[in-house]
């Protein structure tokens, strides 16, 4: 077996912190004194002696990671938002470059990172996949030669001369993932595409890649659907704070993942390195999801009421500050955002929050969710001035449906709430 | 279904360090996605409006007739026993040509961000194509010209005519060369999408456009030469019309900056190619 992409001692160093410092203004004296120092500004950092290098911090996203892969193997990636799943497959992909240690990948490396990328909306479809097919690296001849084949599994032949503007959204996704379906590369990279469209549609992403595995090609991976990553992975790896920390059969490091400490069981605990300097004055400390008897826990039961509590803590005081939770499923979709202040009466009171220690605590009535994994995010901002903190996927909690509205039926019910509704039954005949 | 055999090529990816290498292998490699960018810039450029091409024509016709009012019939610039709307838009051509091809690609590693953060291939590309794509227009603007001297009754200068391709190509190196530089700038300091119009406005008036490069004194012809555009317009209208002394070492030195201008761009583009995705 030949290896088809060998990683070494891979690092990838960010500089955060440099856009920020220009929406640090406070008072018009502020904004005045740096229109003034604009110029000189520029100038700085025309030779390179930028001022705002010395308050930039460095976050290593990836650090220290060395794997081998062989061809015609599929390999999972598994691990929190910002652990550098992303960034590696950049990396791969060759988008962005690393700062330390090399990689040796044998072949072409197509990403479905890239759905859809450089579609232009006046085009047509067919117009559009010649396109998206050269910006991938197909050849015309090669495109030519695919080209029956792209606009069946796209299912958009009907309307493969109109200008893509005018394809509903499914259409569109369709047509753009049919082209990178059928790029072909020896390696293929997928991240979390198949979040996004109908269940039929991810089916078909799903019987692709399951497709493209078969033919002896070597497919990356990432998702955070961990059933997804059992289905079509032997082997897995997980990374945390952009370490590899382990690399097991896929059941193994799933399993891994979902007990260790991040995988986010019931809590999440913000460690100071983990909280960009951006989001000051405001800093998180902790998410809980609590159970009717006030325990974290990581399952609920859909039938009773749950508590999510956000602990934080203001350095200064904030005006128009409002945190916020998302709740959505591991698909990606929405399934509600709600904020602490979204009461008109506590948004008077809490006008301004004062420094301090607080914590917001929202109680989700029972009856809302129905079976599975849900994630849940924060976000902490005044509205239309600033965003301070944001973590879109800060912990996830599972839904016992046991003693919820249909069980009795025993069969899957689609959609993410299952309410108990006031049913009412009438013979009008 | 027809397989496409390719060797599979080993890719190595590494920090790059110093001057990176122009790695024209890959450019190569990528060159039907040059001519892509090219046509659907220009497929797309006209969509959904009404006069759709006859824009093409209109823009320079317009500042024609605009500059012909200003700097015929009010100002009386010397023209050189041409006709001044032949002599302007011979001008125009070339500069109309420089100024979409500057503009554009300046603009090109923004406009496109999505592409750069999301694949790789090499950047160059869309400057390249930016610049390539205004040679639509310069074409339908020449046929224009062509109409113009018809009416006018101007003899084009035939044994000169040959030199046009190179003046038109001291054009195209004078752009991407500046574009190399701005569109590098602007994916970390966006300023140059507020300097650009002001950067066109200026480099206008300091080529014979409108007027004749005839009415700069001896002394200063040199400094003006230092502008490429100066001698690309120069040419022009040497080539086309018989104006002026011909290639003289003015036009050298407007050569040897646009060369230097193309060449540091270049260098300068790659060095800063690797951090693209993560700043833009």
């Amino acid at each position: 077996m030949t290896t088809a992409i060998s990683v070494k001692n891979l690092g990838k160093q960010y500089k955060i912190g440099a856009a920020e410092t220009k929406f640090r203004y406070n008072m018009l004296r502020d904004v005045i004194v740096d229109t003034v120092s604009a110029p000189i500004r520029l100038a700085k950092a025309m030779v390179g002696k930028s001022d705002r290098r010395m308050n930039q911090n460095f976050v290593w996203a990836l650090k220290d990671v060395s794997f081998d892969l062989e061809e015609g193997k599929v390999l999972g990636i598994v691990g929190r938002n910002g652990a550098g799943k992303s960034t590696l497959l950049k990396i791969l992909s060759r988008v962005t470059e690393p700062t330390t240690g090399t990689v040796t990948v044998r072949g072409r490396v197509g990403s479905l990172l890239e759905v859809g990328t450089g579609f232009h909306p006046e085009l047509t479809g067919r117009e559009n996949i010649y396109m998206n097919g050269a910006i991938l690296g197909m050849k015309r001849a090669e495109i030519d030669a695919k080209f029956d084949e792209i606009v069946d599994f796209s299912e958009v032949s009907q309307f493969i001369d109109t200008p893509v503007k005018r394809y509903s959204s499914g259409m569109y996704l369709r047509l753009a993932f049919a082209v990178a379906a059928h790029l072909e590369p020896e390696i293929l990279v997928v991240d979390e595409v198949l979040a996004v469209g109908d269940a039929e549609f991810q089916k078909k992403c799903l019987g692709k890649m399951g497709d493209v595995a078969q033919q002896g090609r070597t497919v990356l991976f990432v998702s955070h659907n961990m059933s997804a990553i059992l289905r079509l992975t032997e082997e897995a790896i997980v990374l945390n704070k952009g370490q590899l920390i382990m690399r097991a059969p896929s059941q193994e490091a799933v399993d891994f993942y979902l007990s260790s400490g991040q995988s986010q069981a019931g809590e999440r605990m913000w460690e100071a390195d983990e909280v960009p300097a951006a989001s000051q004055p405001f800093t998180p400390i902790s998410l809980k999801v609590r159970e009717r008897g006030g325990k974290v826990v990581d399952t609920v039961r859909s039938t009773e009421p749950v508590m999510i509590e956000f602990e934080y803590k203001l350095d200064s005081s904030i005006t128009g500050l409002r945190v916020g939770l998302y709740v959505s499923t591991m698909r990606g979709e929405y399934v509600f955002t709600s904020f602490d202040t979204d009461d008109a009466a506590l948004f008077e009171k809490y006008d301004t929050r004062s420094a301090g220690h607080y914590v917001s605590r929202a109680e989700l009535p029972g009856d809302i969710f129905n079976e599975g994994r849900y994630s849940v995010g924060v976000n902490a901002s005044s509205f239309g001035v600033r965003r301070y903190f944001m973590d879109e996927n800060a912990l996830a909690f599972n839904v016992d449906i046991s003693g919820a509205p249909g069980t009795q039926w025993g069969e899957p019910r689609v959609g993410p709430v299952r309410p108990r509704l006031n049913w009412k039954i009438e013979k009008i005949g | 279904m027809t397989e496409i055999k390719h060797e599979p090529a080993t890719v190595y990816i590494k920090p790059s360090k110093g001057l990176a290498a122009l790695n024209l292998r890959d450019l190569w490699m990528y060159r039907e996605l040059i001519f892509f960018m090219v046509w659907r810039d220009v497929k797309v450029k006209y969509k959904q409006t009404l006069l759709g091409m006859a824009w093409a024509v209109i823009q320079p016709v317009m500042t024609m007739l605009v500059f012909t009012f200003l700097f015929d019939r009010v100002a009386k610039l010397p023209t050189e026993g041409i006709p001044y709307p032949v002599f302007a838009f011979t001008a125009l051509l070339p500069w109309g040509l420089f100024v979409v091809a500057l503009n554009q690609g300046s603009r090109s590693l923004v406009a496109h961000n999505n592409m750069v953060t999301k694949i790789y291939f090499p950047r160059l590309i869309l400057p390249m194509s930016s610049v390539f794509a205004g040679l639509v227009d310069f074409a339908i603007a020449f046929v224009i010209l062509v109409g113009l001297m018809f009416y006018y009754q101007v003899t084009p200068a035939w044994n000169l005519l040959w030199t046009l391709p190179l003046f038109l190509l001291l054009a195209i190196v004078t752009a991407l060369g500046v574009a190399l530089w701005l569109s590098a700038i602007n994916v970390q300091y966006r300023d140059v999408n507020q300097a650009l119009p002001f950067l066109t406005q200026f480099w206008l008036f300091a080529t014979p456009v409108a007027y004749s490069a005839s009415v700069i004194s001896e002394k200063w012809r040199i400094a003006y030469s230092l502008n490429p555009m100066a001698g690309v317009v120069n040419g022009f209208r040497w080539a086309l019309l018989g104006t002026g002394s011909g290639p003289d070492i003015t036009l050298w030195v407007s050569v040897g900056i646009s060369i230097l201008i193309f060449v540091s761009g270049l260098f300068y583009f790659r060095s800063m190619e690797k951090t693209f995705a993560d700043t833009i």
